[in-house]
C-alpha cells in the first residue's frame, strides 16, 4: 500500500476517535444532568438508599455475622436452642434447627443482591441488543425475532424454571439462566418499537449518507437514545429477579446449602414453625418487599428523568 | 375490528407456540439426570418387569421415534400414565385445572372489581396526600412476594385467631358426587376465603394503577370540561363520563394478566395446600413423575398462550384505533 492512500485512512480513523470521544463526553454530561433531576425526587432517593443499604449489608455481612449460617446454637443446659424468640444473644431468635436467624438474614442479602443485579443486567443487555437489532434491520430479521419473542411468551416462568432446575440441578446459576431466557421479552418489545421510530430520524439518515456502518449507527446514534428505557426495565427486573429466586427457593428448588431469604421462608413453611415463630418469617419477607420496592422506586424516579411529561405531573 | 388475515396469522402463531413449547419440553425431560428410566424402574424390579416398563413407555426406541410417538400421543391429548398415581395424566390434570381456575378466577374477578373502583377514586383524588399514601400502599403490597403474604395471613387468621382452615380445599367429612356440588358448597367457600384474600392483595394493584392512569388521561379531555360546564355533579362526571372511557385497557389487562398469573399460581397453591395444577407439577417434579410434570406444564402453557391470544383479540376489538398486523 502506498503512502498516498494510507494518509486519508489515518485521517478517517482520527475522525472516528473524535466521534467516540464526543460520544463519551455527551454521555457523561447527560448522566450528570439526569442525576440532578433524579435526586430531586424524594421517592427515588429513598429507593436508592434502600438498595445501597442492602448492597452494603451484602458486602459486609460475611465479616460481621457472629455465627455460621448453619451453626447449631446450644442453650445453657446443652440442648438445641430451637425456636428461641428474640433475645440479646439472638436479636431475631433462632430457627427450628437451632440456627441464628439474623445471621441467615444478613447473609441472605448476598444471594438476593447478586441475583437481582445480575438478572437485571442480563435482562437489559439481552433485551436491548435484541430490540435494537430487530428494530434497526426490520424486515425478516425483525419478523423472526419477534415471533421467537411471541413463542417464548407462551412459557410460564416459574414452571419453566422448575423444569430447568430439575434437569440441570438446583443452583442459583440455573435460576439466573431462567431469568435470562424469559425476562428480556418485554424489554425487547419496547426497545424495538422505540428503535422503529428512531431509525427514521433525519440524523440517522445523515449518518448513513456519510457512510457510517450499521454497527456504528446502532451503537452511536440509536443506543444512547434507548439506554434510558433499558435502564428503567433493568430497575424493574431487579425486583422481578429477586422475587423469582425467592419463589423458586420457597418451592424447594433452591440450593439449600447457601442461605437465602427464599430458603429461610421455605424452611419456616415446611416445618410449620411459621405458625408461631414470627421472628423467623417476618424479616426475610420484609427484606424482599423493601428491596423490590426500592428497585421499583429507582426505576420510576429514572422514568421521570426521561419522560418530562411525568415531571410536570408532580 | 378484527381483520381476517390477522386472525389467521395469530392462530397460526398460537399453534406454532404450542408446538415449540411441547418440543422443548420433550427434550428437556429427556435430559433429566439418569433419564426417565431412573424414575420408573427400581433395583428391586426383575428383568422381565423392567423390560415391560421400558416397552410400555417406548424408552428403547431411538430418540426421533420416541419424539414422533410422543407428538402423536399429545395430539390425542394422551400424556401417558402418571408413575406415581398410576392414573392417566389427562384426567388428573383436568381435575387439577378446575381447582386452579376456581381459585384464580374468583380472585381475579374480585381484584378487578375492587381495583377498578379504587383506581377511579385515587385518580379523582390526584395530587392529594391521600392519593400519595394510597399509591405507596399499592406499591408496597405489589412488591410483597405472594407466598409470604400467604404465610402471614395464615399466621394471623389460622394459627393465632383460629378462624379459617390451614389449607386444602375441603373439610374431612365433606364428600361430593359432582363438580357443581363441590364448587358450590359452603365448605369449599370457607376454604377459599384466605387464598382468595391473599391473591387479591397482590392482583388488585394492576387494575388499580391502570385505572388511575387512564382516568388521569381521560380527565384532561374536552368532554369532561363540557360535563363540568353543564353543572353535573363530581360523582356523575366520574362515573358516567370519565370511568366508562378509562376502563377499556383494564379489560384487556384482565386477559393478559391471567396468562401471566397462571404460572405463578403454584406459589399460592403450595402455601394453602390447594390441589391445583401448579402444585401438582411441583410435586411431580420432586417425585420424578415426569409424565405428570410434563402434562401439567403443557396445560399451563396452553392456558398462557390462549389467554395471550384472547388478549390480543380483545384489544383490537375494543379499541378500533388499534390496527394490528397492518390493513
Amino acid at each position: 500500500m502506498s503512502g498516498e492512500t494510507a494518509q486519508p485512512m489515518d485521517r478517517r480513523e482520527t475522525e472516528i476517535e473524535q466521534g467516540w470521544r464526543r460520544f463519551v463526553q455527551n454521555l457523561k454530561r447527560s448522566a450528570v444532568e439526569q442525576g440532578r433531576i433524579f435526586m430531586r425526587s424524594r421517592m427515588a432517593v429513598a429507593g436508592l438508599l434502600i438498595l445501597v443499604f442492602y448492597l452494603l449489608v451484602a458486602f459486609v455481612s460475611p465479616y460481621v455475622v457472629p455465627y455460621e449460617p448453619y451453626e447449631r446454637v446450644y442453650t445453657a443446659d446443652g440442648s438445641w436452642a430451637k425456636l428461641q424468640p428474640p433475645s440479646a444473644a439472638h436479636p431475631l431468635g433462632t430457627t427450628e434447627a437451632a440456627h441464628d436467624v439474623l445471621t441467615q438474614l444478613l447473609l441472605g442479602s448476598r444471594i438476593a443482591m447478586f441475583v437481582g443485579l445480575l438478572g437485571a443486567f442480563m435482562v437489559a443487555v439481552i433485551g436491548t441488543t435484541v430490540g435494537v437489532v430487530a428494530g434497526y434491520y426490520g424486515g425478516w430479521v425483525d419478523e423472526v425475532v419477534m415471533r421467537v419473542v411471541d413463542v417464548l411468551y407462551g412459557l410460564p416462568f416459574i414452571p419453566f424454571v422448575i423444569v430447568l432446575v430439575t434437569v440441570l440441578g438446583a443452583s442459583v446459576w440455573n435460576i439466573i439462566l431462567g431469568i435470562a431466557l424469559l425476562y428480556w421479552l418485554s424489554t425487547a418489545r419496547v426497545i424495538r418499537s422505540e428503535v422503529l421510530s428512531l431509525r427514521e430520524r433525519p440524523y440517522v439518515e445523515a449518518a448513513r449518507a456519510a457512510g457510517a456502518s450499521d454497527f456504528r449507527i446502532m451503537s452511536v446514534h440509536i443506543l444512547p437514545n434507548v439506554i434510558p428505557l433499558s435502564a428503567l426495565y433493568a430497575a424493574i427486573a431487579v425486583g422481578y429477579s429477586i422475587v423469582a429466586q425467592a419463589s423458586i427457593a420457597f418451592l424447594g428448588f433452591g440450593d439449600p446449602t447457601i442461605p437465602s431469604w427464599g430458603v429461610m421462608l421455605q424452611r419456616a413453611f415446611v416445618t410449620q414453625a411459621f405458625g408461631t415463630a414470627w421472628w423467623w418469617v417476618i424479616p426475610p419477607g420484609l427484606s424482599i418487599t423493601l428491596v423490590v420496592t426500592g428497585a421499583y422506586l429507582v426505576g420510576r424516579g429514572y422514568e421521570e428523568v426521561v419522560n418530562p411529561q411525568l415531571q410536570q405531573g408532580q | 375490528m378484527v381483520n381476517k388475515r390477522y386472525l389467521v396469522r395469530r392462530l397460526f402463531l398460537m399453534v406454532l407456540s404450542l408446538f415449540t413449547v411441547i418440543t422443548v419440553l420433550f427434550f428437556l425431560f429427556r435430559m433429566v439426570p439418569g433419564g426417565p428410566m431412573a424414575a420408573i424402574t427400581s433395583p428391586r424390579m426383575n428383568e422381565a418387569a423392567r423390560q415391560a416398563v421400558i416397552e410400555q413407555y417406548g424408552l428403547n426406541e431411538p430418540m426421533w421415534k420416541q419424539y414422533l410417538l410422543y407428538m402423536v400421543n399429545v395430539l390425542q391429548l394422551d400424556f401417558g400414565q402418571s408413575f406415581y398415581y398410576g392414573e392417566s395424566v389427562s384426567s388428573l390434570v383436568a381435575d387439577r385445572f378446575l381447582n386452579t381456575m376456581s381459585l384464580m378466577l374468583t380472585a381475579f374477578v374480585i381484584s378487578y372489581t375492587v381495583g377498578t373502583y379504587l383506581g377511579a377514586q385515587l385518580g379523582w383524588l390526584r395530587g392529594t396526600t391521600k392519593e400519595r399514601a394510597g399509591m405507596l400502599v399499592v406499591l408496597l403490597v405489589r412488591s410483597t412476594p405472594v407466598f409470604w403474604t400467604g404465610m402471614i395471613v395464615l399466621y394471623l387468621f389460622s394459627f393465632q385467631l383460629d378462624l379459617f382452615p390451614l389449607g386444602g380445599m375441603r373439610g374431612f367429612e365433606a364428600s361430593y358426587t359432582t363438580n357443581a356440588e363441590k364448587f358450590l358448597s359452603l365448605d369449599f367457600l370457607y376454604h377459599l376465603v384466605l387464598p382468595v384474600f391473599t391473591l387479591c392483595t397482590f392482583y388488585t394493584g394492576l387494575p388499580l394503577l391502570l385505572m388511575r392512569n387512564n382516568l388521569l388521561e381521560v380527565l384532561s379531555e374536552d368532554y369532561i370540561d363540557t360535563a363540568r360546564a353543564k353543572g353535573l355533579t363530581d360523582r356523575r362526571i366520574l362515573l358516567r363520563h370519565a370511568a366508562r372511557n378509562a376502563i377499556l385497557p383494564v379489560v384487556t389487562a384482565f386477559a393478559i394478566a391471567i396468562g401471566f398469573a397462571v404460572g405463578g399460581q403454584v406459589l399460592i397453591e403450595t402455601v394453602y395446600s390447594w390441589p391445583g395444577l401448579g402444585r401438582e407439577m411441583v410435586k411431580a417434579a420432586l417425585r420424578s413423575d415426569y409424565p405428570l410434570a410434563q402434562g401439567a406444564f403443557v396445560l399451563l402453557s396452553i392456558i398462557v398462550i390462549t389467554m395471550n391470544f384472547v388478549a390480543d383479540l380483545t384489544y383490537s376489538y375494543l379499541d378500533p384505533r388499534v390496527k394490528l398486523g397492518g390493513s
